[in-house]
């Protein structure tokens, strides 16, 4: 196999979401020249497009409001473990990317010419901003999408797998990657790189996100040599749709709902029960996610669940004229899958949703490797143990824009320096890619399923010891009959060898998050330890992942302590 | 209860002859073509290729392909207990089995 070509830019981004595309636009606003990859198709295969609503920003619509509200509100959901300076940076920047992205014609909701906006729960106010009905996502990834091919300077290539990045002398200076559809290895060469990857989700068999979601991002970083932080801590959305199947519709869909229609979350015997955990609702949308969860799960396990494992969530005390004012088409949606809210009640249940933990930055969104940033979700940090609601698109554009101003700097910083030797495209991260060979002894589509599950049983929202150590026996079976050697043989789109190199990069990622898991003897957002139940006091400090030698080095880091990533 | 579906797929790469392939996929009703295609990867032959990103949500657009002759989503055509012909999109290069090429051409690596 052949290499198809080296590429070589000054700023190369990787992963082409909400953060992605910002970073690009910025990095090129501010004159340099920039290629966004992505593992699928530009601005569609990602997280940002199927945000369903909320997109929290201190707008002052629907009443006065201010960041540092919005930053307490952080904080307090984050309980105790945000980064302070990373959340700041997303509650104060969030107005001016909102204000931008309103300039951008995306469209979000007004009264009366003010921003809309919604009470969610664990806001003290309403705060977040929305475009209906349910297409935040799409319109936040349409109108980034049309700046983008409206900037052709910024050169966008799709289908790209990106498989190691390149680090050469303590710099990044960037990266080897698949082209999908032709089946060859191909180069890239950056000043900077910055890591827009988005989460993990993908590791669990239920999840809301993508099928590109598998944490690409954290294992590079960590091959790279940057840190990860927070890796324990995965966000269970928990009335995610569980039955009856319900397909063109994300299964975060209720979330919308529960904001303008309040809703009643019921146990078996059809009674509200999340009293009984701490939050009353009384038919309103209070409870916040990581409690949520708990207190379905919990109920579930005492017996009352409903009948496919989750709790009922109820709109049938609403009439058919309430429902389609607040939602529309998507009701007649509904009726195509045979719903009728005001007849039927669903079933809700936990599901993987959002990945607080990441790549560690600090306030430049700099890893530590020089060279090498990070974006949007890939970032951990800022949401601490629990993600409040509507921060993620907000997250996702403001530290976009951030990666793309901070990576523009250092390429002009560099520009002039001519002694610099750049990367011609040579070394084993090439040679591993383009020298395949033979075929996989194993159905790896199979393999991401199995390990999917060993995520979702033993991994999710209630963690035990024993649970966690046997997760990583049978992962580390997995990787060690996965082996080191990419399957090669065919000519052009090999779907098996995409399975390969996802699995290599999986199977790292819920590693990390396992021994991070079984570290943490304590409970604390989305983080529960059955045998550790409680939060304890002296587990207010972040756990982060290094790789040595091949292996996971984890350490304890104080909260609030960035300048260790200094490089 | 539990259905039956028969795909029957059609298999090849640009310039080969293209044939047709059965796969049998069973199914809870409400199920999507997605579901079954995922299903004939895990269970019958990770070599067939088709594209998705999103799963579930029809946000993606990416699942585009012919069923029975209509231009369907994979993701939102059900799965129904007979068999199903399943084809790449005729208009847009193909690259191997379902998966065509589908981005615009400035998106493309070897667009310049």
């Amino acid at each position: 196999m052949s290499t198809l070509g080296h590429l070589s830019t000054e700023v190369l981004v990787i992963g082409a979401g909400g953060a992605g595309m910002y970073a690009a636009l910025q990095a090129q606003s501010q004159g340099a020249r920039v290629l966004l990859v992505d593992r699928s198709l530009i601005g569609r295969g990602g997280s940002t497009v199927m945000a369903q609503m909320t997109v929290a920003a201190a707008m002052g619509g629907a009443c006065p409001d201010h960041w540092e509200h919005h930053l307490a509100d952080t904080l307090e959901a984050g309980r105790g473990l945000c980064e302070p300076a990373l959340a700041q940076i997303v509650c104060e920047q969030g107005v001016e990317c909102i204000a931008q992205l309103d300039d951008w014609g995306v469209g979000w909701a007004r009264d009366d010419g003010r921003f809309a906006q919604v009470h969610a729960p664990g806001h003290d106010r309403a705060r977040c901003v929305y475009v209906d009905f349910l297409d935040t996502g799409p319109a936040v990834a349409r109108t980034l999408r049309t700046r983008l091919v409206r900037t052709p300077e910024i050169r966008r290539i799709g289908e790209i797998a990106i498989t190691d990045l390149v680090v050469r002398d303590g710099r990044c200076c960037g990266a080897v990657g698949l082209h999908l559809p032709s089946g060859t290895a191909i180069t890239m060469q950056a000043d900077a790189v910055i890591l827009a990857t988005g989460g993990l989700t993908r590791l669990y068999r239920r999840n809301s996100g993508s099928a590109n979601s598998g944490g690409d991002g954290y294992a590079l970083a960590l091959r790279a040599g940057a840190e990860l932080v927070d890796m324990e801590f995965v966000q269970f959305f928990p009335i995610g749709h569980l039955a009856p199947r319900l397909i063109g519709m994300d299964p975060i869909m209720w979330d919308p709902f529960r904001y303008k229609l309040g809703g009643r979350l019921l146990n078996a015997q059809m009674e509200e029960f999340t009293e009984r955990y701490g939050t009353p609702e009384n038919g309103r949308y209070r409870i916040t996610r990581d409690l949520a969860t708990y207190a379905i799960t919990k109920e579930v396990a005492a017996g009352r669940g409903s009948p496919h494992g989750g709790a009922w969530l109820s709109f049938q005390h609403l009439d058919q004229a309430t429902l389609r004012d607040a939602f529309g088409p998507v009701i007649d949606r509904l009726a195509r899958n045979g719903i009728d809210l005001t007849r039927d009640a669903i079933e809700v249940a936990p599901i993987a949703h959002y990945h607080m933990g990441g790549v560690a930055v600090d306030e430049r969104m700099h890893t530590g490797v020089r060279g090498l940033f990070a974006a949007g979700e890939a970032v951990g940090g800022s949401n601490g143990a629990n993600r409040l609601s509507g921060n993620a698109i907000t997250e996702a554009l403001v530290f976009g824009r951030l990666a793309g101003a901070q990576a523009a700097q250092v390429v002009a910083a560099t520009r002039g320096a001519s002694g610099l030797p750049r990367w011609q495209g040579d070394g084993p991260e090439r040679d591993w890619l383009a020298n395949r060979r033979g075929r996989p002894a194993q159905n790896c589509a199979a393999l991401i399923e199995q390990l999917q599950s060993i995520m979702a049983d033993q991994v999710g929202p209630f963690r035990s010891a024993a649970g966690l150590a046997k997760a990583r026996r049978q992962l580390a079976a997995m990787a060690k009959a996965l082996g080191n050697s990419p399957p090669g043989g065919i000519e052009g789109f090999d779907p098996e060898l995409l399975d390969w190199l996802d699995l290599r990069q999986m199977l790292l990622v819920a590693n990390c998050v396992c021994q991070a898991a079984a570290e943490r003897t304590e409970s604390r957002g989305a983080h529960q330890r059955e045998d550790h139940p409680g939060l304890d006091e002296a587990w207010q400090q972040h756990l982060s992942i290094s790789m040595h030698d091949g292996a996971l080095v984890l350490r304890k880091q104080p909260i609030d302590a960035l300048e260790r990533l200094a490089a | 209860m539990t259905h039956t579906a028969i795909l029957r797929i059609q298999r090849g790469g640009p310039g080969q002859t293209p044939a047709e392939q059965d796969f049998e996929v069973r199914f809870d009703p409400g199920q999507s073509l997605l579901d079954g295609l995922r299903q004939v990867r895990a269970r019958h032959d990770p070599t067939l290729a088709f594209r998705f990103s999103c799963i579930n949500a029809n946000a993606c657009k990416e699942c585009m392909m012919k069923l029975d002759g209509k231009t369907v989503y994979a993701c939102t055509a059900r799965l129904e207990a007979r068999v199903m012909r399943v084809a790449p999109l005729p208009n847009k290069p193909l690259v191997r089995d379902l998966l065509t090429q589908i981005a615009p051409g400035d998106e493309v690596l070897g667009a310049d």
